[in-house]
């Protein structure tokens, strides 16, 4: 019972940059724009949040620092896509590059010049994220620590994906940003500011990408900097949108179920089930290119897929 | 004076000039609409009726020119503003979000809170009741048929406040009867004092719902008319500026000899459901049989089941008594059976847009080329005997035909199938957005050969032209035959019941004993 309740704990951690990336690329793509940068715009964001994080010593602005460099990296491919028209895969693929490399330039950058050799957060930074604790609630048995145990990230991100969900489904903004997702031209005529729509939400989701990414370099590898410390969650992430059917309060149940495949190695007995640790890690991976198997055979005709998904819009060509 | 006489106008265009970089689209156009009003704008393709109704609604910006609503002098710079200003433009392809409900299009883009779905839904029943439409707010638009659609786009205008009414080429994809119940819809809004502008092609529309037409003729406005003193032939003098035969001719069938035989034809769409349902029918030499249907009826799949790109479930289709189901496309062709089909986009099947006319011509025959090298001078012979014939307007053989205008990109295609002197010739929509001067042509093209011989079908939207220039009519309805008629002892209506499903009493007879 134990083990369970532990490991459902760590699948919910663990499931918390994905669902960043996956409410993130949620509202891009409900602009009709694909944008497969998200693992670069997650890099990005864990580079600069943690770098903020490490000279400051202050949680607050290294989140706000990773949204902004989030925002900021979504503000190029925006202005590339939407603006300029480029081809959207192209760009996005490249955005993902781009920001590996640029994450990991400037971790080995200020590494070299760090006396210890190491990038370790400051305490008082790792203190403020470490799991929250609400006297009496938190020390509920079973209760306490299943939902009031863990990193304010985790709060964060549901908060973000409640919200999104709202803002979507019961606001007129979100009733615009749908329509340009399904039909440029309709929204156009009806007299939306379509680029403004894409720029906004664009750029809103990679900010919420950049968020998830600072999780990935702040906790996931106990506040040291590595390498790659992103690791491919934002592929999993685009993954997941599908899974998710375009839906942020899907998107926590999906994000917390690879959460629950990406640490089920540590709880699952090697006596009972001999398989080598490799496997586990590709589980998630498998899970990916399962669900993207099974969501391009269902035929339901109230699949959320925007229409317009990977079309650029120009106005004048009809 | 002048300041009253402009007072009543509810919109009035003065000397309003766009161009297109060298291309000059308007030229000093005048033009004006009163409420209560209903005016037809009537000319070719690219006359500048799209230009001009576009600068009403926001999207371009006229060079020059007034523009008055009202009676005030106003400058259109977005959907927005022309919005604001009660100008409503109901587009030819409807800018309708397919996923959403009836409600969520109608309301989309309109400010202030959202609205409780109960309250929003009954406002827009009660917009429709005062007009005569009829909706339901809460179904979503790809469960609609194309006339709820367009119910749903008028109905978004309207609740928005508009009261002028910009219509493009609305009767499209209509049906007569459909078509009859927009007009009144129309006529209701005009006793209501709304300011209605509608452009369309059709002749016998304008005569029975403008009250008066302004004609376009290459960016100018030419006249401008009161319905009531005219008729098709004065108004097509003044389209297209000189007299015009508007008789279709129809050479007599002169050796019926059935060539080409379809039976029991079932072709299933990647869905599961029928989208061809146990047709049958048969075509003669020289003779043109019309189909006709509603958009989506089938016609489609018709023609790549006919073409080969389309596997058939069932039935056969027979040519010299040979079946040709089962053959690939090139054998199809190989025995002499054509096929041009003009898609809504009218580039999307058959000619490749970025190559030249040459390389299209070399499309359909590079395979009987020996060796692995491509011969390109017969094609580009073909390709320029295919320009002196049908007098298509192109800077050269290698331009890409994309940039050519719509009309030559159609005789290109029909050109280049007629060429191969094929036995049977399957042509879908050959005049789809043609000005009368070029459809004509395309007739003539037709009826040429007919008299070759050549057994032709004949896919088409104008009940009128498909009653003039074939010899019997089919209709389809969802994938059925609802009856196959001589053209010149049926009517109209007769054809838009069977395209609305109703069965030919005769016909039906025969389809009960097939099962």
């Amino acid at each position: 019972m134990d083990m369970v309740i532990k490991f459902l704990v760590a699948a919910v951690g663990a499931g918390t940059p994905l669902l960043f990336g996956t409410v993130g690329e949620i509202l891009t793509e409900k602009t009709g724009h694909l944008n497969l940068g998200v693992e670069g715009m997650m890099s990005i964001g864990a580079c600069i949040g943690f770098m903020v994080g490490y000279y400051t010593d202050n949680f607050v602005f290294a989140l706000f620092f990773a949204a902004l460099s989030g925002a900021l990296s979504a503000l190029i491919y925006a202005f590339l896509t939407v603006t300029l028209m480029a081809n959207q895969n192209v760009t996005g693929l490249t955005l993902t590059i781009f920001g590996i490399g640029f994450a990991n330039f400037i971790g080995i950058f200020v590494l070299n010049k760090s006396p210890e050799g190491t990038l370790k957060l400051p305490e008082k930074i790792t203190a403020a994220m470490r799991g929250i604790h609400i006297p009496g609630l938190s020390d509920l048995p079973i209760v306490g620590e299943l939902l009031f145990s863990y990193s304010p990230f985790v709060y964060i991100g549901i908060l973000i994906a409640g919200f999104c969900g709202y803002y979507l489904n019961r606001t007129k903004m979100g009733l615009g940003l749908k329509a340009v997702g399904e039909n440029p031209g309709a929204a156009d005529a009806a007299g939306i500011k379509v680029t403004a729509v894409k720029y906004r939400n664009i750029i809103l989701g990679g900010a919420i990408c950049g968020i998830g990414g600072v999780y990935c370099s702040m906790i996931i590898n106990g506040g040291v900097w590595i390498s790659d410390n992103v690791g491919g969650l934002g592929w999993i992430a685009v993954a997941l949108v599908i899974f998710a059917n375009w839906q942020p309060s899907a998107a926590i149940l999906g994000s917390f179920v690879f959460g629950a495949l990406r640490v089920l190695k540590y709880y699952i007995p090697q006596s009972i089930f001999p398989f080598p640790i490799a496997f586990y890690d590709m589980l998630p991976f498998l899970m990916t290119a399962l669900v993207l198997v099974i969501s391009s055979m269902r035929k339901s005709s109230r699949i959320n897929l925007p229409a317009a998904l990977g079309l650029n819009y120009f106005r004048e060509e009809r | 004076m002048a300041e009253q006489g402009r007072e009543k106008y509810a919109i009035e265009c003065r000397k309003i000039t766009k161009a297109f970089g060298q291309v000059v689209a308007n030229d000093g156009i005048d033009l004006n609409v009163k409420y209560g009003e209903i005016l037809a704008l009537l000319g070719e393709n690219g006359s500048g009726k799209t230009t001009l109704m576009n600068m009403l609604s926001g999207i371009y910006h006229p060079d020059s020119g007034q523009i008055f609503i009202g009676g005030e002098e106003v400058k259109i710079n977005s959907p927005v503003d022309a919005m604001n200003l009660g100008i409503g433009m109901i587009h030819q392809h409807f800018k309708l979000v397919e996923a959403f409900r009836a409600m969520d299009n109608i309301m989309l883009g309109t400010r202030g809170r959202k609205e409780k779905s109960k309250a929003a839904s009954e406002k827009i029943r009660k917009i429709g009741e005062a007009y005569g439409l009829e909706i339901e707010p809460e179904k979503y638009v790809n469960e609609m048929s194309v006339s709820e659609k367009q119910t749903v786009e008028i109905l978004k205008v309207l609740y928005r406040g508009a009261e002028i009414l910009i219509l493009d080429e609305p009767t499209a994809v209509l049906t007569p009867q459909e078509t009859d119940r927009l007009f009144s819809i129309l006529r209701k809004m005009k006793e209501k004092g709304c300011a209605i502008i509608i452009i369309t092609h059709k002749l016998q529309e304008v005569l029975s719902i403008s009250d008066r037409v302004t004609i376009l003729r290459k960016g100018k406005s030419i006249e401008t008319v009161d319905t009531a003193a005219c008729d098709a032939r004065k108004l097509t003098e003044l389209m297209v500026g000189r007299p015009v035969s508007l008789k279709i001719q129809r050479p007599k069938v002169a050796d019926p000899e059935t060539i080409f035989k379809v039976v029991d034809l079932t072709v299933q769409k990647p869905d599961g459901s029928k989208a061809i349902d146990d047709i049958s029918f048969e075509i003669k030499k020289g003779e043109i049989l019309g189909v006709a249907g509603v958009a989506g009826s089938g016609q489609k799949e018709l023609c790549e089941a006919i073409a080969g790109l389309l596997h058939a479930q069932k039935g056969a289709i027979l040519f010299h008594k040979e079946n040709l189901l089962g053959k690939t496309p090139s054998e199809i062709i190989e025995k002499g059976v054509s096929m041009s089909f003009v898609p809504e986009d009218r580039l999307g099947m058959g000619l490749v847009a970025s190559m030249g006319m040459t390389d299209n011509m070399l499309l359909k025959g590079y395979q009987k080329g020996k060796g692995p090298f491509i011969k390109r001078r017969p094609a580009r012979e073909l390709a320029e005997n295919l320009i002196r014939k049908l007098e298509i307007v192109t800077p050269g053989t290698e331009t890409p035909v994309r940039l050519l205008s719509g009309g030559n990109v159609q005789k290109v295609l029909l050109g280049r199938e007629i060429e191969s002197s094929p036995s049977v010739l399957i042509t879908a929509y050959p005049v789809r957005g043609l000005d009368i001067n070029s459809s004509y042509t395309v007739y003539d093209l037709l009826n040429e050969q007919k008299k070759k011989n050549v057994a032709v079908m004949y896919i088409g939207e104008d009940l009128d032209v498909l009653l003039e220039l074939s010899d019997r009519i089919m209709v389809l309805c969802h994938g059925k035959i609802t009856g196959i008629v001589d053209a010149d002892k049926t009517t109209k209506e007769e054809i838009g019941m069977m395209m609305t499903g109703e069965m030919k009493p005769a016909e039906s007879g025969k389809e009960a004993l097939d099962e």
